[in-house]
């Protein structure tokens, strides 16, 4: 079985983020940037599931400009086997990108999508789904658990449990199917130098987004960007008494 | 002029308070018709407790038995056939709606707003994005449905008990997947004051060391009549469930009084909570970052300064 694994670039997670003072996007120039962290733990669980003879390829898909071709070499450098650049300098939207994974997805024939359940710029929380709906195959989001079983001759199918609000939900879905990570899923490897050099002889096979003949014209137009209203640093108490007597004072207690 | 359907999230035949979080948010596009769209496979006390919410112009029902679990997608080709005719679709921006709503969204071709905070205009949306670190305007194609996401924290519930709207089975035709089962849910049994809706939250975090030390925590929520939360690094730990994480990965919240207790304030768990009302934070590192935001600080040992309260609130 062959496993696709979304794997995007964004602004490292420990950086500070800045909206520019003309509201026009946030800084990015010079800005670290890294894979999104919940596609971190999607590749993990990809490599994982080759480890334990489940998955035979794990491909890295990322959209974007020309220069993703070092992080798709970090995601080679972690263990996929090759991966796909589809190129385009626009920014691309969620239900866009699902659009993307599809066309890959009957060119690949994988048994598996596995991708973050949001990145953490857009933080979207969309395109897993959306890929699953256009390819008219079963979704299990927010996974912090997965078995594959795969009878010989069948499709398999996969039993994922979910962190939900009300608690851990197992469902079993068909596949092949979409399966997004949530943070507890597993803990992603580190990339060691070694591997490093070998992922420099691995294949990316880059398409062009134009060749794929989507249209992108539903688009969410952003047209301001503010940073946040900030709480400020209230009062120091010195002791329980104190505490109970300015929330009796507010009226919350 | 805009019509706009408002999918109700449920639980155990309970109608959840985000339902009616959304219905606020759907008012504010200032409608002509706000629809409560109730699926399960028993509609009757859901639909008559959201025929209450103030507001809502009809609720419309699909019963079906697979409907009685919220498999997006199973529910997915329903909501996207009833809402035809709908300007919106607006749904709770809990893990059942960020489920189900891309879904439907993708299913009539449209992109989706998530995590509505603000509504603009009819198609104009204020949306976090970065973790809350900058919030975006967003424009939606007029032409098209909205299917959004509402980000329950930035909104409060729509009053309920004034209205009695009508309610009326809805019958769509539509083949249903079977590729997708349900199991199991696994929850904790409590007869606290549910987490998201609460008006009192007590979270502990990993300055509260153990499982058994978090009794604690619980003890001081029941005192007050709280809701008990936790940080991600608490439940990583495995001191309590991650249906208890507060955070940008878990739930945003926004109660009136919030009380973190060994909680450091890493940007994560601060997304979580910065529409509460009043945010304590007690702890023994006086530089930890929580005490930026608090609005009421207490430096000290959380195993000495709980029990202290527990006497001083009498």
């Amino acid at each position: 079985m062959k496993i696709l694994v979304g794997y995007k670039r964004v602004v490292d997670y420990n950086v500070r983020i800045q909206v520019k003072p003309d509201g026009t996007g946030v800084v990015t120039d010079g800005v670290k940037l890294s894979a999104n962290p919940f596609d971190d733990i999607a590749l993990e669980e990809a490599l994982r599931l080759r480890e334990k003879g489940v998955a035979t390829e794990v491909v890295v898909v990322a959209i974007g400009p020309a220069d993703l071709t070092a992080h798709l070499r970090n995601g080679l450098a972690m263990g996929a086997n090759r991966a796909i650049h589809v190129v385009t300098d626009a920014a691309v939207q969620p239900l866009t990108a699902a659009r993307v994974f599809q066309r890959l997805v009957e060119k690949e024939q994988p048994g598996l999508v596995i991708t973050g359940k949001q990145a953490i710029d857009d933080d979207a929380n969309q395109t897993g789904q959306m890929l699953a709906t256009l390819w008219d195959r079963p979704q299990a989001t927010f996974a912090s658990k997965v078995d594959i079983s795969v009878e010989s001759g069948a499709d398999g199918k996969a039993t994922v449990t979910r962190e939900v609000d009300a608690g851990l939900e197992v469902i079993e879905v068909e596949l092949p199917a979409v399966i997004t990570t949530d943070l507890r899923l597993n803990e992603p490897r580190f990339i060691k130098l070694p591997d490093i050099m070998k992922a420099k002889a691995k294949p990316i096979d880059t398409i062009e987004f134009a060749s794929l003949g989507i249209e992108a014209n539903d688009h969410l137009k952003t047209t301001h960007y503010a940073a946040p209203p900030k709480r400020s640093r209230g009062v120091m108490v010195k002791d329980a008494t104190e505490l109970v007597a300015a929330l009796k004072q507010k009226g919350l207690l | 002029m805009s019509k706009i359907l408002v999918i109700a999230e449920h639980l155990g035949g309970k109608l959840n308070p985000s339902t009616a979080r959304a219905v606020s948010a759907a008012a504010a596009v200032k409608p002509e018709a706000i629809d409560v769209l109730v699926l399960a496979d028993a509609v009757d006390a859901i639909a008559a407790e959201a025929a209450k919410i103030e507001g809502v112009s009809r609720v419309l029902t699909i019963v079906r038995a697979e409907n009685a679990h919220p498999l997006a997608a199973v529910l997915a080709p329903q909501i996207a056939k009833a809402a035809a005719g709908y300007s919106h679709v607006f749904v709770p921006s809990t893990t059942f709606g960020k489920d189900v709503a891309p879904r439907v969204a993708a299913l009539l071709g449209v992109a989706q707003v998530s995590d509505v905070m603000s509504v603009e205009s009819a198609h104009t949306f204020k949306r976090p994005i970065y973790a809350g670190n900058a919030i975006v305007t967003v424009e939606a194609n007029s032409a098209h449905t909205v299917v959004a996401t509402i980000r329950t924290a930035s909104w409060p519930a729509a009053a309920s008990g004034a209205n009695s709207a009508p309610v009326e089975a809805l019958n769509v035709d539509v083949a249903l997947p079977s590729h997708t089962r349900f199991i199991e849910l696994q929850q904790g049994k409590s007869d606290r004051p549910d987490l998201q809706s609460a008006s009192k939250v007590v979270s502990g975090g990993r300055g509260v060391g153990s499982k058994e030390n978090f009794e604690i925590i619980y003890k001081f929520a029941d005192k007050i009549g709280a809701a008990v939360g936790a940080s991600r690094a608490a439940v990583d730990a495995g001191y309590v469930p991650n249906e208890l994480q507060v955070g940008q990965t878990g739930k945003i919240i926004a109660p009136e009084l919030y009380v973190a207790v060994g909680i450091s304030g890493a940007i994560q768990h601060l997304t979580g909570i910065k529409d509460a009302g009043t945010i304590v934070a007690i702890n023994k590192d006086g530089e930890a970052p929580i005490f930026e935001i608090a609005d009421i600080g207490l430096v000290g040992d959380l195993f000495k300064i709980l029990p202290e309260l527990d006497s001083a609130i009498g």
